[in-house]
């Protein structure tokens, strides 16, 4: 996250011209950007080679004995680990379980969040009833609703999926809320004047004006779908990843600890990556939007 | 079968444009828990077909005005009417162009444009009206630019376009060229002429621009400072096309500038 913020906010490199008169004569001298100047190594590669260097003492530090397999398994270990798990389909099955649980949440809890928003940003009294109380329970952090979760929906699928659809509720919530209200009110006057109803209002210009929001809105709650996903399959799983996890745990098993720890990274960031392609799709209209 | 065919020849044939009657019309905002009043009193005539101009000092209640006449609000004393009716709320016949383009800029041009249409229910029928409100407004090949594309001379094109679109009884005007840049100024107040000629709109044009005024108005509404009441008015019977370097329209802005208190600097 904190990485994307740095890289969104430096400066593209860009080659720049500029002519210069001496003598009489015009000379055109091409300033390249730093990152550009570095010589021959590209861009890629450099960034590149910190990981791969992590990794390679990570494997050296492995074989020599060092970090013991009961510690942490080496990168050797976590591949044939990897391929074991997908041979025999526990890692397709855990993944697809997960996967369904978080979007399940997020479905329930987003749509949840986004009527609320909808209702509150709309109507007066939809706010003095909705705001207040969405204000309030968004300081209780949702994983500190666990023991409630359990007594209310037991220890099966329902406490895993309520908690995140309690975590991602709030984030689409505000979101989407403050983008109804920060709709520009000399939009909203301009399609009066051209005869749009209240309806037509709406639909035409105050939810596309609050579809910007909405998005980074997505984007938060998708993060804390991961987060509560993690934790609820702390909850005694008997299927997904958070299973297979803590089922390593008992057997010492820290290759696999390793592989899952993996997969929940690789789903954050492929998830991540459909947000930024839903972004760039519907929101190209905007001048401000650079591409990520 | 034929009687509806004359029907339709006749809803969208040329219209002389719409009677505006201001009457009595006092307006008050609050600001700080404080009324503050921004119209006193005002009267105001405009005739079906005629081009009147508003000027006065900034913050005098112009933009108010032209609220009150476009139904965004309803005023605190007094009544509006639009051809002998009163004035209950928007309506596309009472089409606004705002000081900013106000487009969507998630909308294209050519959508931007058909919005008025859209909301009517008739874009099917008007497809046509669009691709020749935007060639009247010179952005033929500018259809699929997004607001954020065009220069603000363009965008307030736009916002033209997709007023004319909805066939505008009183066409009613906010400053629009005020942020636009001397050349196109020129070059569109020259179109707003030729487009209230053809269609045959009423136009009711609140501008800064003394110049503008009496280069394009019939009549000039002059506005004393707030609480706006009715100071003078300026009938410039020039016949039209008019001539920018025209000694007449010198003269008569002299009269306004006296007008406007600011005759020591002619
Ligand atoms: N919504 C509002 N609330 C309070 N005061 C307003 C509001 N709109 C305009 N005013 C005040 O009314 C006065 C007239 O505004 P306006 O009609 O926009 O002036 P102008 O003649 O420059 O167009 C200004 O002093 C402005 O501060
Ligand atoms: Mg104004």
């Amino acid at each position: 996250m904190i990485a994307q913020l740095i890289r969104a906010a430096a400066p593209k490199p860009r080659g720049a011209v500029v002519a210069l008169a001496a003598n009489d004569e015009m000379q055109l001298i091409t300033i390249a950007p730093a990152a550009a100047r570095a010589r021959g190594v590209p861009r890629l590669v450099r960034r590149a080679s910190g990981p791969l260097l992590l990794l390679l003492l990570w494997h050296v530090l492995s074989v020599t004995g060092l970090l013991p397999d009961t510690v942490l398994a080496g990168p050797a270990t976590v591949l044939s680990s990897t391929a074991e798990l997908l041979a025999s389909g526990e890692l397709q099955a855990a993944i697809w379980t997960s996967l369904y649980r978080a979007l399940t949440g997020l479905l329930i809890g987003g749509s949840v969040g986004v009527a609320l928003a909808t209702i509150s940003g709309l109507f007066r009294l939809g706010e003095d009833l909705v705001d207040a109380v969405m204000q309030m329970l968004r300081t209780v952090p949702s994983i500190a609703l666990i023991p409630l979760l359990i007594i209310w929906f037991g220890i099966g699928e329902a406490p895993k999926i309520a908690l995140i659809a309690l975590a991602t509720a709030f984030p689409l919530y505000i979101n989407v809320y403050a983008g109804i209200r920060n709709v520009d009110v000399t939009l909203v006057e301009a399609g009066r004047t051209l005869g749009l109803s209240q309806a037509g209002l709406i639909r035409h210009v105050v939810l596309p004006g609050a579809l910007p929001n909405a998005l980074v809105g997505l984007r938060y709650s998708l993060a804390v779908a991961w987060l509560a996903l993690v934790f609820g399959e702390q909850i005694n799983a008997t299927a997904g990843i958070g299973y297979l996890m803590s089922n390593a745990r008992e057997f010492f098993q820290t290759q696999v600890i390793v592989v899952c720890l993996v997969v929940y990274a690789l789903l954050g960031i492929t998830v991540d990556l459909i947000v930024r392609v839903l972004e760039r799709t519907l929101l190209s209209w905007r001048p401000a939007f650079s591409g990520t | 079968m034929v009687a509806a065919a004359i029907r339709v020849e006749a809803t969208t044939a040329p219209t002389a444009g719409s009677a505006l009657h201001v009457q009595d019309v006092s307006h008050q905002f609050k600001l700080h828990g404080e009324p503050l009043a921004v119209l006193e009193r005002v009267n105001l005539q405009v005739a079906a077909g005629e081009f009147v101009a508003v000027l006065g000092p900034s913050g005098c209640g112009k933009s108010t005005l032209l609220r009150l006449v476009a139904g965004l609000e309803p005023p605190s004393a007094g009544r509006l009417f639009i051809d002998g009716e009163l004035i209950a709320g928007p309506h596309p016949s009472r089409v606004v162009v705002f000081q900013d383009p106000t487009l969507y800029p998630w909308r294209t041009v050519w959508r931007n444009v058909a919005l008025g249409p859209e909301a009517q229910g008739n874009l099917q029928a008007k497809r046509g009206r669009v691709a020749e409100a935007l060639k009247l407004v010179g952005l033929t090949g500018f259809e699929n630019a997004y607001p954020h594309q065009l220069s603000g001379g363009m965008a307030q094109r736009v916002a033209l376009a997709r007023a004319l679109v909805n066939d505008p009884q009183l066409l009613i005007l906010d400053e629009p060229l005020g942020k636009l840049d001397s050349l196109t100024r020129i070059a569109m107040q020259s179109e707003l002429v030729s487009l209230w000629q053809n269609a045959g709109f009423t136009v009711l044009l609140v501008t800064h621009d003394v110049e503008e005024a009496l280069f394009l108005a019939q009549r000039v509404i002059v506005f004393s400072d707030r609480p706006a009441r009715l100071k003078t008015e300026i009938v410039n019977a020039l016949p039209y096309p008019r001539h920018r370097g025209d000694p007449r329209l010198a003269e008569l802005r002299h009269a306004v500038l006296a007008q406007l208190g600011l005759d020591a600097t002619w």
